[in-house]
């Protein structure tokens, strides 16, 4: 079996320390070493308070990439929402439960505000101050794909960041183009022969921010914490459009236990089904390998999202259809160390 | 707030609504037994010593250790290690070397020279051991760190028990014995060789103790008849044993036959290797898998050539030549005789049957309780005689190194209690953690490191230890492995986990809190804690 994979430099310097290598934190290496989430003054970018539900990916997503992006700037940051869960539930008039410069205009222009305010900054002769824009799924992949894609295209010196919960939680769980194939939801029931979510052709936004030949693009997830806070910082220190795909389990939308978000989503990483990568202008640089490889059931099976496919008779075909999906992504990105090695 | 409406909040704002309303159930930190803890007989704390250790923290590790067992030394190179066999770690990779990083630290305390801290108060109170074994020298040890005077009466000629008489030197150096039971002894304990106590009561009175431990052993070695020949020589591997720590080696001759089935046939076999004998035949009369021996010393015994022949009983001995009998195994696994006989040719048959106890000591006192041979005692270890109280090889429990110096800290314990008027409470046990409590995720794969042997040639000829230390290196790799079941060792997983922010962090050793205020009562918490040390607990609703 092959040990520690991801691309992290502090992950693998802390191969060593046996029980401190995944975790959060680790009393034997030096503060330095450890992840921003370790720190007892880490800043809390999205603290106490919020309306989130309980066990909320996206919450737990959105502080470990601010807090990540706070330390990389020195706290000269503004991050710019867009209109979603992540900021219903935690700006609800009059309280806030953000500790950064924070704005949020409409549903679609995220990326376009975020463009503007790096424009500011620069002729106030601020370029210190950098630019961070923010959105769920809906936000980004769907209604605010075309501010997304210009501010891409014009190279503009922002850091977007999607927290990918696969549909539109906070209006009551309908379909965006990140929800995967067979999943139900409000807009694709568990019916018919084929039923939830249609086997389309599938949309990744990394892939065609990638197409876009940006300075940067990275997907993480929050089961990898020293790997996500790696990519926000590594981003930080460049300038330009880059953009960040993070996997944030929704308890509510997915029909999953409150507790099970962290479990999920390290199971959508070790089965296949989100592949965890870097890349730089355009190119496929680094890929965070499989560490005990899953079958997709086991990521499935604890979501009610996808109940109907161990129910139904329509679903042996579709889960291997998602399997099939998982395997794709194993040799696309080359998941395993050596392909083939389970 | 003087801003436009609508318009800017100020940050904090949210910090208004508690979201702890929302809980139905809460994450509280609990600590549970680590699986080695439980399953050490002298009930040391392995997980904390080991957590020090993985630090590189060795002198606070071993003082820790040595807080229930002064000899970690000699433990780390004869404890039969049932940590390890509970081990959670196993179920992950292996075990983690438990045995092989308190002999590390056990070794690094005699290089460094690392005393005992000396005692603070005096009790004024007198109390007898009888026996220099393991238990002897854990309860006078213990004892002394409790302030009583003691004072150790030994019949031999030299302390150690069966640690010296019975273990054999390539499996324990004299010079780690020596140095482990000099600093108990420099502690101010007395010790009174070549004296054998022949009346318990009289010996206490005469000599004013207030309390007396026995700890005498069983050496009286287990007989079997079997007819002889005029010249045949048949020895008692007690005998043998002890007479190696003598001028003159026992004369085993070239061909030696052992006839038992447990460790202590083991040691017997690979001595008469070691003295130069080209067969040493091992005869047991059942299985390999029901044999009491440990099956990584036959391991050791049968790499260094010694034989076994199993199911087989010995008949008679003549010179030269014995007799064996054939056995099976009848449906309740007891041998039953065959009428099939075949002959062996040996020099010396050495009998390693048992041991009995030598009570005589004993005798007069009232109120004891002696069956099968030994004696009995309560759970406090005392015996059916106010103050008088027993342990080790002489009452009723498995014949260990660890038991035995359990036994001497548990009895010191209840005799520190005892002489104080009172009864000694044990605190109440944790639930044992068990490895589904775990989320093994956290842990990287890490295979246990190996103790290097001593080469087979210098195995067959030479008393010098066959198994092998650590380094700094490898022992801090393998005090790195323990998992730390049950116990917060803090990785900050959960503060870093929790959604809500809802964990306060308090700084190195003193672990983390829950903000009640805000915990919405998620359990990620607890599902992606490593070592199971958060439960979560419905509210009262």
């Amino acid at each position: 079996m092959t040990d520690v994979s991801t691309t992290s430099a502090v992950t693998q310097k802390l191969r060593f320390y046996q029980k401190g290598t995944f975790t959060v934190g680790n009393r034997l290496v030096s503060e330095r070493e450890r992840s921003v989430q370790a720190s007892i003054d880490r800043s809390n970018a999205l603290t106490c308070g919020h309306r989130a539900c309980q066990g909320c990916g996206e919450a737990l997503g959105a502080r470990y990439a601010i807090d990540a992006a706070m330390r990389a700037t020195g706290g000269k940051l503004i991050a710019v929402n867009a209109t979603g869960c992540l900021e219903v539930f935690t700006t609800p008039y009059p309280e806030t439960s953000w500790q950064v410069a924070w704005v949020h205009s409409l549903f679609g222009n995220a990326a376009a505000v975020a463009t503007g305010v790096a424009a500011a900054m620069r002729v106030k002769g601020r370029g210190d101050v950098r630019a961070i824009a923010q959105g769920g799924d809906g936000g980004t992949t769907d209604i605010g794909f075309g501010c997304l894609s210009g501010m891409f295209e014009r190279n503009d010196d922002v850091l977007y960041i999607c927290y990918d919960n696969e549909a539109y939680m906070n209006t009551g769980v309908q379909r965006s183009s990140a929800t995967p194939p067979a999943a139900r939801t409000a807009t694709t029931p568990a019916i018919g022969s084929e039923p939830g979510n249609v086997f389309g052709t599938g949309k990744s936004v990394p892939k065609i921010a990638m197409a876009h030949g940006i300075p940067y693009v990275a997907t993480a997830s929050v089961a990898d914490l020293h790997d996500l806070e790696r990519k926000v910082t590594k981003a930080m220190g460049i300038r330009g459009a880059r953009y960040i795909h993070v996997h944030v389990p929704c308890p509510l939308g997915w029909g999953s236990a409150a507790h099970d978000t962290i479990r999920l989503a390290r199971l959508a990483v070790e089965s296949g089904l989100f592949p965890v990568f870097e890349a730089e202008h355009g190119h496929l640089t680094a890929s965070r390998k499989i560490r005990r490889k899953v079958p997709v059931t086991e990521y499935l099976q604890p979501q009610k999202r996808f109940a109907h496919l161990f129910s139904s008779e329509h679903g042996p075909q579709q889960v291997a259809k998602l399997q099939a999906v998982a395997d794709r992504n194993i040799v696309e990105f080359h998941l395993l160390d050596q392909e083939g090695d389970v | 707030m003087d801003h436009p409406f609508a318009i800017t909040l100020d940050t904090g704002t949210s910090l208004a609504n508690h979201t702890g309303s929302w809980r139905t159930s809460r994450p509280v930190y609990v600590d549970r037994l680590p699986p080695c803890n439980h399953a050490c007989p002298a009930g040391e704390n392995i997980q904390a010593w080991l957590s020090h250790a993985e630090a590189g923290e060795y002198e606070a590790a071993w003082r820790v250790l040595t807080q229930d067992n002064p000899m970690p030394a000699v433990m780390g190179r004869v404890c039969y290690h049932p940590c390890e066999t509970a081990c959670n770690r196993a179920q992950i990779d292996e075990a983690v070397g438990i045995n092989s990083v308190e002999r590390f630290l056990g070794d690094e305390a005699i290089k460094q020279g690392w005393k005992f801290s000396p005692l603070e108060t005096e009790s004024g109170k007198r109390v007898l051991v009888v026996g220099a074994g393991p238990s002897g020298l854990s309860a006078a040890y213990h004892l002394r760190r409790l302030g009583h005077e003691v004072e150790i009466f030994e019949a031999g000629p030299l302390a150690g028990g069966m640690m010296r008489f019975g273990i054999p030197k390539y499996r324990l150096p004299r010079d780690v014995l020596d140095a482990e039971i000099a600093r108990i002894l420099d502690l101010g304990v007395t010790l009174n060789l070549n004296v054998k106590v022949v009346n318990i009561l009289e010996t206490m009175i005469m000599r004013g103790f207030h309390a007396a431990f026995l700890a005498v052993g069983a050496h009286i070695a287990k007989r079997a008849y079997i007819p002889a020949g005029e010249a045949a020589k048949i020895l008692d591997a007690i005998a043998v044993l002890r007479s190696m720590e003598g001028e003159a080696k026992p004369l085993l001759g070239r061909r030696v036959v052992v006839y038992g089935g447990g460790n202590t046939a083991l040691d017997v076999a690979r001595t008469a290797k070691r003295l130069g004998a080209t067969d040493a035949i091992i005869v047991y009369r059942r299985t390999r898998d029901r044999m009491p021996a440990h099956d990584f010393e036959l391991e050791e015994a049968l790499e260094e050539g010694v034989m076994m022949k199993w199911l087989s009983t010995i008949k008679r001995m003549d010179d030269g030549v014995i007799t064996v009998e054939k056995m099976v195994l009848d449906a309740t696994g007891f041998p039953q005789p065959t009428g099939e006989f075949e002959t062996l040719e040996a020099d010396s048959l050495v009998l390693a049957l048992g041991q009995d106890v030598d009570l005589s000591l004993l005798n007069g006192v009232p109120e004891l309780n002696i069956k099968d041979g030994v004696v009995q005692v309560g759970a406090n270890l005392m015996t059916g005689y106010p103050g008088i109280f027993a342990g080790g090889d002489m009452v009723p429990a498995e014949r260990t190194v660890t038991v035995a110096v359990g036994h001497g800290k548990k009895a010191a314990r209840h005799i520190d209690a005892w002489l104080r008027g009172g009864a000694y409470e044990p605190a109440p046990r944790h639930e044992i953690a068990a490895f589904d409590q775990l989320n093994a995720w956290y842990y990287a794969d890490a295979p246990k490191t190996v103790r290097p042997m001593l080469e087979m040639a210098r195995r067959r000829a030479t008393f010098e230890e066959v198994t092998q230390g650590l380094d700094e290196t490898n022992a801090l790799y393998e005090a790195r492995r323990c998992l730390s079941c049950g116990n917060c060792f803090e990785c900050d997983n959960c503060y870093g986990v929790c959604p809500d922010n809802a964990v306060i962090k308090l700084g190195p050793g003193n672990r983390f809190k829950f903000d009640y205020d805000f915990c919405k009562g998620c359990g990620v918490c607890a599902q992606e804690c490593p070592c199971g040390a958060i439960m979560m607990v419905p509210e009262a609703i």
